[in-house]
């Protein structure tokens, strides 16, 4: 399932699909930046409240498919501009973070 | 921050190793912007992909680099990171200036941490840093003197 049809199957609000037909490859939860970026994986779908500009740099160094930002966490200022330029694909929801992982499960 | 990259042709002799040139990266890590913090590894990963490096290496010299530069934005106001690519190993050098590492034992155990409160908001500040920086990488030499600044040396071979 590529990124664009998780975030419309899934309900998620696109930030900013640079990459749209990208691959989800599973997915991977976690706020501690250190933490996720020694293990989320190539193609996961990465969950998070986690909203300042650091996440474009954590989601290019892992390859991560898209960021989630859960809870109704939206990206702060400027994010969404690098994120586009990197090429990280950003959508958002309202769900908890427990509950969005679930749904992109079920989904991919 | 701007990154400052340039190509070398390394001597053997210089670096110590058995390859006959290498290639070189060189990045000013400004100390001054905590939001830019990062750029210097994203553009690493973008010239290692370049140069065909495989991508597990490119994976683990990304982390521990950008954990390297994160801690040279926190704790020492920037600094100098250079990535010496060779035919099976890359070599990460990070120097700073700043106030060096009281006590490397402590420093390397995974939670331990002297970052401030905004650096925890931010999503660092765990702890995570040096020890992530050993786990992902074949070599790490840490030189430390108090006052005057903190250089470590990784090696990721592959």
């Amino acid at each position: 399932m590529t990124v664009k049809e998780l975030c419309e199957s899934a309900g998620f609000s696109p930030i900013c699909l640079p990459d749209p037909e990208r691959e989800v490859e599973g997915g991977y939860c976690g706020d501690l930046l250190s933490w996720v970026m020694g293990r989320a994986k190539s193609g996961q779908a990465w969950v998070t409240i986690m909203s300042n500009i650091n996440i474009a740099a954590v989601a290019t160094l892992c390859d991560t498919s898209v960021i989630i930002l859960s809870e109704g966490v939206m990206p702060d200022a400027g994010v969404a501009e690098a994120a586009e330029a990197r090429g990280i694909n950003i959508a958002a929801t309202e769900l908890p973070t427990y509950e969005a992982a679930v749904r992109v499960s079920q989904l991919i | 921050m701007r990154p400052a990259v340039c190509f070398i042709k390394a001597d053997s002799s210089e670096t110590g190793s058995d390859m006959s040139d290498s290639v070189k990266f060189r990045f000013d890590v400004d100390g001054s912007n905590f939001t830019t913090a990062g750029q210097a590894s994203v553009q690493v990963k973008k010239n290692l992909r370049e140069l065909g490096i495989p991508a597990e290496a490119i994976r683990r010299v990304s982390i521990a680099m950008y954990e390297g530069e994160i801690n040279m934005v926190i704790h020492a106001h920037g600094g100098v990171a250079e990535v010496e690519v060779f035919e099976d190993k890359i070599v990460i050098v990070l120097s700073d200036t700043g106030p060096g590492i009281p006590n490397i034992e402590l420093a390397m155990k995974e939670g331990y941490s002297t970052a401030p409160d905004n650096i925890r908001s931010l999503g660092f500040g765990a702890g995570m840093g040096l020890p992530n920086m050993k786990r992902y990488t074949d070599g790490m030499k840490i030189d430390t003197e108090l006052g005057k600044g903190t250089t470590i040396t990784m090696v990721v071979n592959f």
